[in-house]
């Protein structure tokens, strides 16, 4: 007994010690990295949803005179496009519909696929069998290739994207989550919760989806900075919305005609692209190494 | 402490008491469990692990039953299989005079209650999410029992295993060492209010001065809360400390049975004796002569026919090899078998005091 | 090992099955009846009536596919509706033009993304460490199409160095091995090189931070053996990882071809898929895509056995 009351053992004073998301959120903020990609992609999430207030002009406003404007015009800080239109205006509410293009599958892959990978690696079996078949079926592809192909055979479209590349992301987050299912499912925890007498549900809800949730939502969030590439990509190949909508793949299309009048005006929308994706990258990574107890 | 079969005063008889004191709290039958081994091109069952194979035993009321064996003898089978975290393919378990999981008796949740257990790895035993008070707490009420109540039950259970309530209520696992985890374990198998504990090597993993702590506090709850054990160590040292009565098992058989001076002290089965002999003794005039257990125990899926020991015995002859030994519990004072055909007369072994004639036996009678 | 082969040879045959019934499928995925995707708007309805029975599509599903599979086996994947070329014969030529292009900017990015993982799992923490990490994140999350644009533009319209689109000069399609087809070449084979270096580059940094962390490694550094020959110890430990790794990055180079051979007019399949979509060429569609699945399938059969074969401690029985 005298074990755990000699002193230095434990602190003194009886203080409770954090919870788990309240460490996670500590160590993040220690990671200037993480911090300062969340502050852009903020900067870029608000000025997509306040966009009529943020923009400078109308993106829709063509004009013949003012076509492929150079950076720096006058009016114009970013240029023009091929039509005449701001391209300020354009990126910044062209972020509403990429960002909506390439967060929204994720989320529903998330949801679909936890259920499904936790369903899977809970029950185990026969029912484990069909669904993980299943995804190596979907497995068989290339990432791009199957959206591609399914966003080919279902035609363009704002909603065809989003459901092909739902589709594209139900695998990959159904396999992180059975194979996570499985392990904690096999740990004593589970075993002593059973010998508690506790029904399958109560565990899931307790013990498992607790233990699972936190490493595929990690996943999840690195799969948002593929899914904005894949989405603009499909729009780039004109699988995606419609012009005259303004969308950074779309608007990276149509300009490509005009390389050799004013190239650095037709790369913007690219930039806009890779700096989304890079910041949900490293913040995936911040986030993936803050959620890393243990230590 | 080794006396067999320490009843409880009648004075204080347990309210949950059913079947009376002479029923024993745990009676075990033909216990089978073989698991399938896949295999070939198809991953079919090519084989099974005979894991644990036609087990008997009784735990009777206030009694601290250990099991010893080496390794993989299923020792931790057996006791996942009464708890039914694994089902068994056959045999029965009746708890105090109930059959558990048969259509009158005692439900498996039921018996979950009566019953519990802890297990080796203190670490993966508990949830890293969950607070201590949160982990203790999560069995009553599965059960039932209101949050405040059993929060309340955590705070006071946490005092009984030695820990300060105030401290560690809201405290993680990683926080604490191996130590606290399994008074923490403890206290979780005990919030359910059961009568039987299972101890899966449950001290196995700690610091020896921190496993002496452990014990001493098993002892001191099992006379506070009228608990029964049942310990299954490969320690043979800690086994002597806490047991009443040992259960040695060998290849998922019971191979020995018996108090604990009877098997410590009169070793009958040979697997018994070696393994005893490899028990580091503190006095060097001690000198066991018998030989000392040599090699791996022999595949589980393969066992050896007969006496499964037969392939590490020194004794061993043709008989061993075409009938397998019994174990016939004699309701002796010591309550001593040893499934050895050197024990059972008439077997045929050489060893063995031959069979008296059923006549000759009537003359004398 | 013999038993693993056909284990997993005839594990991978219900997958083929699948992604064969899933491309099947794609015609029931589009919108409208699937001769509205394969014959003319304006065409009468005998002529309807006539491509129904001839693409069976008056049969039951069931059947359609199992006749459908049977030609495909027998390598016969039906007629473009755009052309009226055999789909195959294309297919086959644009195929070899995409593995081409692949193979190339595999060994590009297989080079840098595993000499990076080298220079930073060896200096491990240390500035090149960063440096190696930072590039190795800025080619995940770089929009490869837009990279290949972007060097379209500095290469092609800055400095007028490299011919922006095309697979040889005039825009004919045969290939040789000389200055004026390979220039043509560097560019897409570049950008594509950019989508496994970051992958390949993290998977062989990890590896080598973990083998250099290992007892092993300490052993023999402590028995005096020399750098040099210590990293012979870590490049046998790590190769089965890498290996592995490229062998599935190798698949999706050939997936992500699709959007660069669209940027550089590269005769490739992702070419053949593109103007396939827009022409809603359905049997054009679902046989560049089979081909593409059932390769991708076998190379992951391929890197399987390698690593089985390489790594003594995966014993498949």
């Amino acid at each position: 007994m005298a074990e755990t009351t000699l002193p230095g053992m434990v602190p003194d004073t009886p203080v409770a010690s954090r919870g788990y998301w309240s460490s996670v959120f500590r160590r993040l903020r220690g990671d200037w990295v993480t911090i300062f990609c969340l502050v852009v992609l903020l900067a870029i999430i608000l000025s997509a949803i306040f966009a009529p207030w943020v923009a400078p002009v109308d993106p829709y406003k063509t004009s013949v005179i003012r076509r492929l404007k150079d950076i720096g015009t006058p009016g114009f800080p970013l240029g023009t496009d091929e039509l005449g239109r701001d391209m300020l205006s354009r990126l910044i509410y062209g972020g509403r519909l990429s960002l909506l293009m390439g967060i929204t599958p994720v989320i529903n892959a998330l949801v679909i696929g936890s259920l499904l990978g936790i369903v899977a690696g809970f029950v185990g079996g026969k029912i484990n069998m069909v669904i993980m078949r299943t995804v190596d079926v979907f497995y068989a592809f290339p990432s791009v290739l199957l959206a591609i192909a399914i966003s080919g055979a279902l035609g363009a479209g704002l909603v065809n994207s989003i459901v092909s590349l739902t589709i594209v992301f139900v695998p990959p987050i159904t396999r992180v989550a059975e194979s996570v299912t499985t392990s904690v499912r096999n740990l004593d925890f589970v075993e002593a919760a059973r010998a508690s007498g506790a029904g399958s549900w109560t565990i899931i809800r307790v013990h498992v989806l607790g233990n699972v949730l936190g490493p595929v939502f990690v996943f999840a969030t690195g799969l948002i900075s593929v899914s904005i590439i894949l989405a603009s990509g499909l729009s780039f190949l004109g699988l995606g919305v419609r012009p005259p909508e303004p969308e950074w793949g779309l608007m990276l299309n149509t300009l490509r005609q005009s390389i050799y009048v004013n190239p650095w005006v037709c790369a913007l929308p690219g930039v806009m692209i890779f700096i989304t994706s890079i910041c949900f990258n490293m913040m995936s990574d911040g986030l993936r190494a803050a959620m890393d107890v243990r230590a | 402490m080794a006396y067999a079969a320490t009843t409880t005063p009648a004075k204080n008889r347990d309210p949950r008491d059913r079947g009376g004191e002479a029923q024993p709290l745990l009676m075990v039958k033909g216990l089978l469990k073989y698991f399938p081994v896949l295999g070939g091109v198809l991953n079919r069952k090519v084989a099974s692990v005979q894991a644990v194979d036609d087990v008997s035993f009784d735990v009777a009321k206030g009694e601290t039953l250990g099991v010893v064996g080496e390794s993989g003898c299923g020792k931790s089978t057996t006791a996942r299989l009464l708890m039914r975290l694994i089902e068994p393919d056959a045999g029965s378990v009746i708890f105090d005079g109930e059959g558990v999981g048969e259509q009158h008796g005692l439900s498996v949740r039921d018996m979950r209650r009566s019953m519990q257990m802890v297990f080796q790895d203190s670490y993966a035993s508990l949830n890293p999410r969950l607070t201590i008070e949160e982990t203790i707490a999560f069995g009553p009420k599965v059960h039932g029992v209101s949050g405040k109540e059993a929060r309340d039950r955590a705070r006071a259970l946490l005092g009984k295993v030695g820990l300060d309530p105030n401290l560690f209520v809201r405290r993680y696992p990683h926080e604490l060492s191996g130590g606290q985890r399994q008074r923490i374990n403890i206290a979780r198998a005990l919030a359910l209010e059961p009568r039987l504990v299972i101890f899966d090597e449950a001290v196995s993993a700690l610091d020896k001065s921190v496993e002496a702590q452990v014990l001493n506090l098993l002892n001191d709850l099992k006379r506070d809360m009228s608990l029964t054990y049942i310990f299954i160590s490969h320690d043979l040292n800690v086994v002597r400390y806490i047991s009443d009565r040992v259960l040695v098992m060998y290849l998922g058989k019971v191979v020995e049975t018996g108090t604990v001076e009877a098997i410590y002290g009169n070793p009958r089965h040979p697997y018994t004796r070696a393994l005893l002999s490899s028990m580091p003794s503190m006095d060097p005039g001690k000198r066991t002569t018998a030989p000392a257990l040599t090699g791996d125990p022999p595949n589980p899926i393969n066992p050896p026919s007969g006496c499964r020991f037969r392939t590490r015995c020194a004794f061993a002859e043709g008989v061993c090899a075409t009938v397998e030994p019994r174990l016939e519990i004699v309701a002796d004072a010591e309550r001593h078998a040893a499934a050895c055909h050197m024990e059972i007369a008439g077997s045929g072994h050489t060893k063995a005091i031959p069979q008296l004639a059923p006549q000759l036996s009537g003359a004398v009678a | 090992m013999i038993s693993y082969l056909i284990r997993r040879l005839l594990y991978s045959v219900p997958i083929a099955l699948g992604v064969s019934l899933m491309i099947f499928m794609l015609v029931h995925l589009a919108p409208g009846d699937p001769i509205s995707a394969i014959a003319p708007a304006d065409a009468p309805p005998d002529v309807i009536e006539r491509l129904k029975v001839d693409y069976g599509y008056d049969k039951p599903l069931p059947v359609q596919f199992a006749l459908w599979l049977g030609r495909a086996v027998t390598g016969d994947l039906g007629r473009s509706v755009a052309t009226g070329q055999s789909v195959s014969g294309e297919v086959m030529s644009a195929v070899g033009n995409t593995i081409m292009l692949s193979l190339c900017a595999a060994l590009v990015g297989f080079t840098l993304g595993a000499g990076l993982g080298f220079v930073a799992g060896y200096n491990q923490g240390r500035a090149l460490d960063k440096a190696a990490t930072a590039i190795a994140i800025a080619g995940i999350s770089v929009p490869h199409y837009w990279l290949g644009m972007v060097l379209v533009i500095v290469f092609s319209v800055q400095l007028n160095v490299l011919p922006a689109v095309g697979m040889g000069p005039g825009g004919s399609s045969d290939w040789a091995w000389d200055w004026a087809h390979m220039q043509h070449l560097i560019l897409p084979a570049i950008t594509l090189a950019v989508i496994p270096i970051g992958i390949v580059m993290r998977t062989t940094r990890s590896a080598v931070a973990e083998i250099l962390n290992q007892e092993f490694v300490q052993a023999l550094r402590a028995k005096g053996l020399s750098e040099r020959h210590v990293l012979g110890h870590v490049v046998r430990n790590v190769a089965p990882t890498v290996l592995a790794v490229m062998g599935l990055q190798l698949g999706y180079l050939l997936g992500g071809s699709i959007l660069i051979e669209t940027v550089f007019s590269w005769p490739g399949t992702g070419f053949l898929l593109n103007t396939a979509i827009f022409r809603r060429d359905i049997p054009m569609l679902q046989g560049t895509i089979l081909v593409l699945a059932l390769f991708f399938v076998f190379l992951n059969v391929v890197v399987d056995l390698i690593q089985t074969a390489v790594d003594p401690r995966i014993k498949r029985a």
